[in-house]
């Protein structure tokens, strides 16, 4: 098959995949089309057999890790984790929203960073939603802030999101060496956050609130807060050891899972569902498939656009680019498709992707054009709902978080070495 | 014709306080509360972002509305509680600006509570939500403070007069 053919193919079978995956009629697995997909770029010789080999083993430990951390995430909540952080916000907030505020901007934070933004988005969110009802406090500035953080907070670890993983196993950086570049980068983009939304949801943080009514909470989950700091510190230990950190978060749900099945909390068939092996298999199959399109041609045809000589325009424009392509199309795709292209240049220019591809998504209100396109088609339930609001956030939020951003990555690159 | 009174977070018991003190027995009392539709929406949305999870279920945004529609109605039970008399529960969900206006066209009287900037007298003590109510309201509303209102001191100094 030509080139052109090939490409032609690959971009029409990664539509069909972005468009199942957004549309999924009948509730049917993202998978059911991403796999066939796969399967015709492998077949028509549209990816080659060596790079789909080479794609293969670099991500089957990439999901390997996906999979560890959202069993980990899962079980920390069946522990009462997640409860137990809302009843810390509730009494610590002392009926002041704009302390609540604060404490949703931690915990939040801290959530996304190490249990991924997955977690805070179905876990944390409508915790925080509850606790701010329980003091009386407007649930609005609580809960866009977890919609946001999922975003902006994960910048910090490998584990934090998907697209750091890919990111990570393209790297080649140690797990301590991407946090120690990252940190800056992460504090400096919430910072921006936490200082918008306080002016932004000015009205709704200064009417008060009342105090918590005390005595309802259940025991703080100690158990699972050890093993999930064991997990951090094992983290660190692989790093230093040059084993994968894959390891270290496959220890931590394993020994969470190990005492719910020995105390008949949770049965196996609830750990494979939370694992989500559908989601796996689609990764996969999507990067495959995105694998095909980039090398047919759109390597070529973006490789003029991606500056890669590390200065700090480079890494600004870098930036803003997988911004606007996490906007265009989903952040995933956009990281598949940047990676190899900004891989050559080093740590520096991948960072800067993800950083674009990880606070990018807060502009707009779908997360991206494809997907708003069919809610438009759809006319989905709520798809009205909220636009302005999200909108004028996302614009003052994303351009204040990604630049600084951006720029601290530059300094800490400067300081501690890509 | 009923009096209609807004019950919203935080501000509610001023509103309630001021129906007691201000409104006669025997009158038809509508407590009002509108569940903002864009905070379950927001959360929906955060999860549709994430692409290839499959599990609608777990979507945050169903939850919310869930957690939305029990807070609201615990709102309303307490705010009938302080009220102590025989009143209505009216629960919406909406744009609260635009469903609190229509809900009280045609009303005897709509009691709000500022929640602006509460620091000192002047128009930023309404909120975008409560100015929009108090500019498009068709019947008489009374307005309250939801707090000891700001001493007249507060008020700021009337611009230079010119000769």
């Amino acid at each position: 098959m030509s080139s052109a053919a090939a490409e032609a193919l690959s971009v029409v079978l990664l539509a069909a995949v972005l468009g199942f995956a957004v549309f999924r009629p009948r509730g049917l697995p993202e998978a059911v089309v991403a796999v066939p997909a796969a399967a015709v770029v492998v077949l028509t010789g549209a990816i080659s057999l060596d790079h789909f080999r080479a794609q293969a083993e670099r991500l089957g430990p990439v999901v390997g890790f996906l999979a560890a951390v959202l069993v980990l995430a899962w079980q920390c909540d069946q522990e009462g984790l997640f409860q137990a952080c809302g009843a810390w916000m509730a009494r610590s907030s002392a009926g002041k929203p704009r302390r609540l505020l604060v404490h949703v901007f931690i915990i939040g934070s801290l959530i996304t960073a190490i249990l991924s933004l997955d977690a805070t988005v179905v876990l944390l969110t409508p915790v925080v939603f509850a606790t701010a009802a329980r003091i009386g406090a407007r649930p609005g500035p609580h809960v866009y802030a977890c919609t946001h953080l999922a975003n902006t907070a994960s910048l910090l670890l490998p584990v934090s999101n998907l697209t750091n993983l890919l990111a990570f196993a393209a790297s080649g950086l140690s797990f301590t060496h991407f946090a120690s570049l990252m940190a800056l980068p992460w504090l400096v983009a919430v910072l921006a956050e936490f200082l918008i939304f306080g002016r932004f949801f000015a009205t709704d943080l200064d009417v008060g609130a009342h105090a918590a009514a005390p005595g309802e909470d259940a025991a703080f989950p100690v158990f699972a807060l050890v093993v999930l700091v064991g997990t951090l510190a094992g983290f660190v230990l692989a790093s230093a050891l040059g084993v994968s950190p894959a390891w270290a978060a496959a220890a931590g749900a394993a020994v969470l899972t190990a005492r719910a099945l020995a105390r008949r909390c949770t049965t196996l068939g609830a750990v494979l569902q939370a694992a989500n092996l559908p989601f796996l298999v689609f990764v996969l199959a999507l990067s495959i498939v995105v694998g095909a399109v980039v090398d047919n041609g759109l390597s070529g045809a973006l490789g003029d656009l991606v500056p890669l000589d590390g200065s700090l325009l480079a890494l600004l424009v870098l930036a803003a680019l997988a911004a606007l392509l996490a906007n265009a199309i989903n952040n995933l795709p956009a990281v598949l498709v940047l990676l190899p292209l900004t891989a050559p240049a080093g740590a520096g220019s991948i960072l800067a992707v993800l950083i674009g591809v990880n606070i990018g998504p807060n502009l707009t209100y779908a997360g991206s054009l494809a997907t708003l396109l069919w809610r438009r088609i759809l006319h989905q339930h709520g798809t009205a709902a909220g636009i302005g609001v999200f909108t004028r956030l996302g614009l003052l939020t994303v351009p204040a978080a990604l630049i600084p951003a951006v720029v601290a990555l530059w300094a800490s690159l400067h300081l501690i070495g890509g | 014709m009923s009096v209609i009174v807004w019950i919203v977070e935080a501000t509610w018991p001023a509103c309630v306080d001021a129906t007691r003190g201000h409104v006669a027995p025997d009158t038809d009392i509508v407590l009002l509360h509108v569940t903002a539709q864009d905070v379950p929406a927001a959360a929906h949305h955060a999860y549709t972002r994430l692409l290839g999870r499959g599990h609608r279920e777990r979507d945050p945004g169903a939850r919310l509305e869930q957690l939305a529609a029990t807070s609201a109605q615990e709102l309303l039970d307490a705010a009938a509680a302080r009220l102590g008399r025989a009143c209505t529960r009216w629960q919406r969900t909406g744009r609260p600006e635009r469903e609190i206006v229509a809900a009280a066209d045609g009303a005897e009287l709509l009691i709000v509570a500022r929640d602006g900037d509460l620091t000192h007298l002047g128009p930023r003590s309404l909120g975008p939500v409560s100015r929009f109510v108090v500019d498009h309201a068709t019947c008489p509303i009374l307005l309250v403070w939801p707090q000891t209102a700001p001493a007249l001191t507060t008020i700021p100094p009337p611009p230079h007069d010119h000769p």
